[in-house]
Formats: C-alpha cells, sequence, structure tokens
C-alpha cells in the first residue's frame, strides 16, 4: 500500500511537472484581448512590480466556458475581454467578483464599469459612420438612425450583425428607443443595403472607397489602420447622435475570477492597468481611446476629432444583446 | 472512469454474445474504446437536460428555414463540385499521361495545406467590387460591367469545392491506381468503350472510395466556420455560434450542433445502405501500370485543366500570402515562429499516427463484429468530426475538468499534494482532443480500403492457422497502407490547421502557427496573419509530399 502511494505521488509529480514552474508571485489572465495587443502592458506591469503575469488567449466563449467549467479549480485571476456583452455575461454566471478599490473608481468613469464593481473598461472603441468623401457632405449627415432614411437608398454599407460591435450598437438603441421602433430602423438600414453585409469593417470601408456604396459603420481602430496603409482613400470619420445621446461606445475591459487565487496581486495589475502609464500603452498599441478621461489618444486618433460619446452604461449592452441578436433576425440582417 | 464502464448499454449484449470468448473480450474493448471517444459528442447531446424555450420559437421562425435552404445548397453544391474535381483528376492522374501528370499527381493535393477561410478571404479580396480584378475592369469599360457577385452561393460552393476536392481527389486516386485499368481492359474486352467502361466499371467500384471521400467532405462543409463566416453565408455554423456568443446559450447552440450530427447520421444511413447492395472485392494485385497515352489536344487540356484547379485552389492564395508577408515589416516578424512550427509539425505527426493507430482497430473491429451495437457505437465515435470545433472543445473540456477536480481531490486526500490541474492543460488532452476530432478523417479511407479485402482471402490467411491479430498484421495492413497513408496525410495536415480545438486545448504558453494566425485574423491584420500562414502552408508540404509518395507505391 505505502508502495502504491509512493508511485503514485511520483506518477502525480511527473504529471504536473509537465505545466511550467511557477513564479513567486504571479498572475493568471484569461484573455480574448490577443497578445499583441495586451502584452506590453503586462510587460511594463511585470517589470515594475516584478509580479509574473502567465496569460492565456481564446475568444470571449469558449473563455467564459472554461471558466464556467473549471469552477473552483480555476488557474485565472483575471477575464479581459474586448466587449462589454461577454463581460457582462460573466458578471451574470457569477464568474467575476466586485472589486473596490479607489483607484479604479477615479481612473475609470462610471459608465464604462459595472454598477456592482465586477468589471472595469480599460480602453474605449467608438463605433461610427465613415463615408466617402466624394459622395457625401458630412452635413447630409447626422445621426445612427438617420441611415435609414429613403436618401441612402441604395447607398449604405453594413457589416454583418454577427459582430458583436453591431449587436451591442442595435442593444444601446433598444435601450433608448424600445425594442419596437428600433426594429424599424434596423428594418430601414437593411432596405438601404447597397449590397450583402461584409464580414468585416474594413472589407465595408474599402466597398465605400470603391464606390459600391456611400456610408458604413466601423469602429475607428479599423479606418486608423486602414487609412495608415493607405491615406489616399476617400474616406473620412463622422461623429453621429452629437446632438442626441453620442457616439456608440464599447469598451475591452476585466474583472477578477470568483475563485482567482491571487487576488491582491489581480486587483494591483487591474489598478496598474487603468493607470496613466498602461492607459498610454492601450492607446498607442490598437489606436484605440483611453478609458481614462486623464490620458490623451495617441495623436492620429486626436486628428479625427472629438466627440461626446453616449454615457449610458455599457453593461446595457450586455443586457440587451441576445435581444438585439433576435431583432436583428426578425429584421433580416444578416 | 468505473462507473462508464457499467454504463455501457451494451454490458447486456455483451454476456448473451454467441460469440467466441476472446473475441467478446475484443468487442468490449472497441465498445468502450468508442464510448469513450464519444464522450464529447455525448456531453454535446447533453445540452438537451436543459431546454431553451424562448430562443428555440425564434429559431424556428426567423432562423432555421434559411438556414435549411442554405446548408442543402451548400452540401449539394460542395458535394457535387469535389465529386465531380477530385473523381475527374484521379481518373485522369491515374490512367492518363500528360505533360506533367507527375507532378500534378501530387501537386493537386496541395490546396489541402491552405486552410479554407484564407482561400476564402484572399477570393473575395480579389475578386469582389473593390478588389484589383473588378477595379481594373471598371477602369477600362467605364463604371457599368456586370460581374458575377463573389460573394454568393455560388462564390461559397465555388471556393470550398476548391478547398477540398483533394479528399475526394486523394481517396478516388487510390481506386484508380490499384484497380482502374485492369478494370477498364476488361470492360473494354467485353465491348464497352473507354468511357462506358469509367461509368459502367470503373466509377462503380471505386465507390467506398469515392464515398469515403465525399463523406469527409460533408462533414467538413457542415462544420466549417471560417469559410463560411468569411463570406457571411449563414448556416448552421454560423448560427451555432450567433446563438452561443450573441445570445449567450451554449445549450442552444450545442443543440442547433446536434442537427448537423442528425444529418450526417442520415447521410451515413443512406451511403451504408447503398453500399449493403454490392459487394466490393480486389481483382488481384494489378501490379506496376502502364498508362494510356492522351494525344493532340487533349494532352494540353489535360494540363490545362490540372493547371487550373491548382492554380486556383493553391498558387493563387499562396502568391497573395506572399505578397502580404513582403508588406509586413520585418520588425513585425515573429522570432518564435519556429518554435510555433515545430510545434505544429509535432502536434500533426504525432496526432496522424495516433489517430491512424485508433482508426486500424476501429476498422478491422467494424469488419469482424457484425452486429448493430458495435458498428453502431463505431460510427458513432467518428462524429466528432460533424461538430464545429468550439463547440466539440467545450466536450472535450467539460470531461476533462471533472476528471481533473476528482484527481485533485484524490490527490489533496490521499497524497497530501495540492494540484488543481493535472490532466488539463498537458499536451495529452490536446492529443486526445485532435483523436476525438480528426478519427472520421482516418477512418473512412481505412474503412473504403477494408471494403476491398475479399472474406475468402481472410479465410485462407485463419485456415492456414493464423491468428487474428496475425491476419491483421500480416493479411490486412499490407493491403490497407494506401488507406493509412491517406489517412495520416488528411489528419497531419487537418491538424496543423485546426483552429479552436488547439485554442481551449493547449497548455500555457503552447502556440502554434494556428493560433498565431487566429490572434491575428481575428484584428483582421490579414497582412501579419500571413507569416505564420505561409510557414503553415510550407509544414503542410512536407507530409503531403513525403506521405503521398508512400500511398502511391502501396
Amino acid at each position: 500500500m505505502q508502495m502504491n502511494k509512493k508511485s503514485l505521488s511520483t506518477i502525480f509529480c511527473c504529471l504536473l511537472s509537465l505545466a511550467p514552474a511557477a513564479f513567486a508571485e504571479e498572475v493568471v489572465v484569461y484573455s480574448a484581448r490577443i497578445e499583441e495587443l495586451i502584452k506590453p502592458m503586462f510587460d511594463a506591469f511585470t517589470k515594475e512590480t516584478r509580479i509574473n503575469v502567465k496569460f492565456f488567449a481564446d475568444k470571449e466563449g469558449p473563455l467564459l466556458e472554461r471558466l464556467k467549467t473549471e469552477g473552483k479549480n480555476t488557474p485565472a485571476d483575471i477575464l479581459i475581454t474586448v466587449d462589454a456583452g461577454n463581460l457582462w455575461q460573466a458578471a451574470e454566471e457569477g464568474l467575476l467578483k466586485p472589486v473596490n478599490s479607489e483607484i479604479l473608481e477615479a481612473n475609470i468613469p462610471h459608465h464604462l464599469q459595472d454598477p456592482h464593481n465586477r468589471w472595469f473598461g480599460l480602453s474605449v472603441r467608438a463605433r461610427t459612420i465613415v463615408y466617402n468623401t466624394q459622395e457625401v457632405k458630412p452635413a447630409e449627415l447626422s445621426t445612427y438612425e438617420q441611415l435609414g432614411d429613403a436618401k441612402w437608398k441604395g447607398r449604405l454599407c453594413l457589416r454583418t450583425s454577427k459582430k458583436v460591435y453591431n449587436q451591442s450598437l442595435v442593444a444601446m438603441m433598444i435601450s433608448e428607443h424600445g425594442e419596437a421602433k428600433t426594429e424599424q430602423i434596423v428594418k430601414s438600414w437593411v432596405n438601404n443595403l447597397a449590397t450583402d453585409p461584409f464580414s468585416d469593417d474594413t472589407r465595408a470601408m474599402e466597398a465605400v472607397a470603391a464606390g459600391q456604396c456611400d456610408i458604413t459603420l466601423v469602429n475607428t481602430y479599423y479606418y486608423g489602420r486602414l487609412m495608415e496603409k493607405n491615406p489616399t482613400l476617400p474616406l473620412a470619420i463622422f461623429w453621429p447622435n452629437q446632438k442626441q445621446r453620442g457616439v456608440h461606445v464599447n469598451v475591452s475591459g476585466t474583472g477578477i475570477t470568483a475563485y482567482a487565487k491571487n487576488e491582491k496581486a489581480a486587483i494591483k495589475l487591474m489598478e496598474f492597468l487603468s493607470s496613466e502609464k498602461a492607459q498610454n500603452l492601450f492607446a498607442d498599441v490598437n489606436l484605440e481611446y483611453p478609458a481614462n478621461p486623464k490620458i490623451k489618444a495617441d495623436p492620429v486618433v486626436v486628428a479625427w476629432g472629438s466627440f461626446e460619446q453616449n454615457s449610458i452604461n455599457v453593461a446595457k449592452a450586455g443586457e440587451l444583446q441576445a435581444a438585439a441578436v433576435k431583432l436583428m433576425d426578425r429584421a433580416k440582417y444578416k | 472512469m468505473e462507473t462508464s464502464t457499467a454504463r455501457a448499454p451494451t454490458a447486456g449484449a455483451f454476456i448473451f454474445s454467441r460469440t467466441r470468448s476472446n473475441s467478446s473480450g475484443w468487442r468490449l474493448a472497441v465498445l468502450l474504446t468508442a464510448l469513450l471517444l464519444a464522450v464529447p459528442v455525448l456531453v454535446v447531446f447533453s445540452a438537451f437536460l436543459s431546454p431553451e424555450r424562448d430562443i428555440w420559437n425564434h429559431l424556428l421562425e426567423f432562423v432555421l428555414p434559411d438556414l435549411f435552404v442554405n446548408t442543402l445548397w451548400l452540401v449539394i453544391g460542395v458535394g457535387a463540385g469535389t465529386a465531380l474535381l477530385g473523381v475527374s483528376l484521379a481518373w485522369l492522374t491515374a490512367l492518363y499521361d500528360f505533360p506533367g501528370r507527375g507532378f500534378f499527381s501530387w501537386a493537386l493535393l496541395l490546396p489541402l495545406a491552405v486552410p479554407s477561410y484564407v482561400t476564402a478571404f484572399v477570393s473575395i479580396g480579389l475578386l469582389d467590387f473593390a478588389g484589383p480584378l473588378q477595379t481594373w475592369l471598371r477602369e477600362i469599360f467605364g463604371g457599368q460591367i456586370w460581374f458575377p457577385p463573389i460573394r454568393s452561393t455560388g462564390g461559397v460552393i465555388a471556393v470550398m469545392t476548391l478547398a477540398l476536392y483533394p479528399y475526394v481527389y486523394l481517396l478516388s486516386r487510390n481506386a484508380f491506381l490499384s484497380q482502374g485499368k485492369r478494370t477498364l481492359e476488361v470492360a473494354q474486352s467485353l465491348g464497352l468503350s473507354r468511357s462506358q467502361g469509367l461509368f459502367r466499371a470503373a466509377l462503380p467500384m471505386a465507390r467506398p472510395w469515392i464515398a469515403g471521400g465525399l463523406l469527409l467532405v460533408f462533414m467538413e462543409t457542415l462544420a466549417d466556420f471560417g469559410a463560411v463566416a468569411a463570406f457571411n453565408y449563414d448556416t448552421f455554423t454560423t448560427a451555432i455560434y450567433k446563438t452561443w456568443f450573441g445570445m449567450f446559450s451554449l445549450s442552444a447552440a450545442a443543440q442547433l450542433a446536434l442537427i448537423l450530427i442528425v444529418m450526417v447520421f442520415v447521410i451515413v444511413l443512406i451511403e451504408q445502405h447503398l453500399r449493403a447492395e454490392v459487394r466490393y472485392t480486389e481483382t488481384g494485385k494489378a501490379g506496376r501500370q502502364t498508362r494510356f497515352a492522351l494525344r493532340g489536344t487533349r494532352r494540353w487540356l489535360a494540363s490545362f485543366y490540372a493547371a487550373l484547379v491548382l492554380s486556383a485552389g493553391f498558387i493563387v492564395p499562396v502568391i497573395q500570402l506572399l505578397m502580404w508577408s513582403s508588406e509586413a515589416s520585418v520588425d513585425a516578424f515573429d522570432p518564435r515562429t519556429l518554435q510555433y512550427l515545430w510545434r505544429s509539425l509535432a502536434l500533426g505527426g504525432i496526432a496522424a499516427v495516433l489517430t491512424g493507430a485508433v482508426a486500424l482497430v476501429l476498422v478491422y473491429a467494424n469488419r469482424r463484429q457484425t452486429d448493430v451495437t458495435t458498428r453502431a457505437a463505431i460510427r458513432f465515435a467518428t462524429f466528432g468530426y460533424a461538430v464545429p470545433g468550439a463547440v466539440l472543445g467545450v466536450g472535450i473540456f467539460i470531461p476533462v475538468a471533472w476528471l481533473d477536480a476528482q484527481l485533485s481531490v484524490f490527490a489533496k486526500t490521499i497524497l497530501g499534494i495540492d494540484a488543481s490541474q493535472v490532466l488539463q492543460g498537458t499536451v495529452l488532452v490536446m492529443l486526445l482532443a485532435y483523436l476525438v476530432r480528426f478519427l472520421a478523417v482516418s477512418f473512412n479511407p481505412l474503412d473504403a480500403a477494408m471494403q476491398r479485402i475479399t472474406p475468402s482471402t481472410e479465410e485462407a490467411a485463419r485456415s492456414l492457422g493464423l491468428d487474428s491479430k496475425r491476419v491483421l498484421w500480416r493479411v490486412h495492413l499490407p493491403i490497407l497502407r494506401s488507406g493509412l497513408f491517406s489517412g495520416a496525410i488528411l489528419v497531419f495536415v487537418d491538424v496543423m490547421k485546426e483552429m479552436p480545438i488547439t485554442l481551449m486545448t493547449r497548455p500555457f504558453g503552447w502556440d502554434t502557427l494556428a493560433v498565431r494566425i487566429f490572434e491575428m485574423t481575428s484584428e483582421g491584420q490579414w497582412e501579419r496573419a500571413a507569416p505564420p500562414a505561409v510557414a503553415l502552408v510550407l509544414a503542410g508540404l512536407l507530409p503531403i509530399i513525403w506521405l503521398n509518395r508512400h500511398a502511391e507505391k502501396c
């Protein structure tokens, strides 16, 4: 029996040794934000605090399922996603726990964090109108809703409704207008489409530039990247709904897992990510807007002009996301 | 583990089995293996315990009718397309001589090495309204030209046909190489013309192979996400992901996935029913064969046809990848690429061997055991290929995490070790996951090859006193070799391209080429995704060329 126990222990140790060796202090991160757009911040954190960051990237859906399945055994301390919907869902399923941090409260505006402090936005992704400068005068544009007007018949391009960015935009419209009116608006968009929806923002902008249509809706950093590559494209940004609720924004954000084992270090990392140093990096690596309003965006981004953002809490986007998906199905927005 | 043994529904049947006792032990082992492999799919099935009334009402009214129509068109179109390309090219390269035949014979497999989402993305980029071709045409002919829309049902069928025809090509070429010419000669001696010989003798003889290849194509088509997503073409897979990620209901998504499995099951049943009416036997070892020479313009037409398919399915996408790679700045080159490359190759290679070995045992068992339960269990074990990757990934992850939880309790109470994760995050889990996913890919070519071993061969071997192990080793294996190598090529390359399961089951920091490509393409950065994609294609060439040489020799 004694012998058996010994050999079992050996087998266990062998299996365990297959995993990389543990550091003295470390934080384990599950991230839907890809390595490239998050690693620089982790490196800066490790340099400053000597706390190591272990990192696992996947899509949001599988990550949430992983957290749920692992339960108490999860190695993850922190979850990072690129949209508020999934953060809301994670909180809803009890996968995140509240964090009380004065630093986070001071750095992150209220509408970009969970009302119960289970998650905080880190960078802001604005979804706005991009138009063909040869075909459209900015004065002709005003709101998201107005893209359904008859004058845009056959002139609108959209990305697929399967992308979460469009789902949260429509979810926010539901919170403002209610389902019936939003459905009418989405139907009027579909009615105005010049061609079937595209699989990504860049393709939609290329279609606008090529004259297949005149306007589309995109996240600004895609516009930034495309123009960086092709500065001569006849495309420009328009900030809609400035007299109404403001431009629709989503967040890439983070929360602490319910069973985090390195909670203190994890909170330290979250606070660091909201700090000036990390927020500058956030802005640099992907032309996004820092969530911390005290930090200036990249000069390229600043040049697009300032805008009012929708200040309804982004948690609404998660709450109404399923309703938005169904609504877009009904409106035959593919 | 103990409990799952006890729960095996066939335990009773086993006791009353009429077969000899050593054969019963063998049967039980096979049943257990099949059941174990079927666990992830069963986990997906368990979604039925949590009904999603609300979502289903919505799906039934607004989503499913279109999905059925779309999926039907896709399966019919890609099935017909791959059958046409695959069989015709296999027929040409196996039986005729034309300029470049030797080259095309293996090169026509190369589209396998290009992930279908890459082919899809590149085709759309080149052929859509804003793409270079249409832009150029507009410049020459003025604004109004008509061009067939690439983002259409026809477009997605064309692209998936180009990406998937090698499955049919590889398998039917095996059939034609081993007996095509002889069959044709017999047919001609009976007074049939060569084309009559093809349709009335050689094609029916090759049916197990063609069907095996097509079955893989069907499963791949139904489970594909990357290519259909690039086209924004709604299928079950896109609806599954939308339900999961958009409406946050994995159960409803898994229930949709079940419909996919049922479809595949129906296809398999139809195929087996049709097959049961005919008996296939080997006409005898064909030996080294000479080919018919094509004459005049027909030789060049054959070369042109092969070159056209190769260009569209391989050369054009690869050139585009190379162009993107050259645009990516030098400092963007990831020095870890070599490491990723090595891991991709190692995973592909080990998975190919593992899957081949398990498939061999199951195919052999499938032949020896004629009872319905065993055969159904074996078939069921191959259905992992028909489930969208990420859904199957969860099906794999849940039992592994459960097992880990038990092990961790065990470790703590008995051994006093703190271990929260034992299996999870080891390469072992990754390999098991690939086995579940790609078993069908090894199984189908082997199963096709097995159809052609005559019962009389087996009986003869047994009458000479060989036991079943030796019959497998000395009689079956040599004949099955071409099937084994074909399966190995396909699994090797498929594993390297595989994304969702790799992402989900890989150990910390264990990124592969596919993971890098996922990261870049998920942010729409195709220029940066190109270098690892080129590496992936190059890595795929190795097994294709090497294994194909073996397959041809068989």
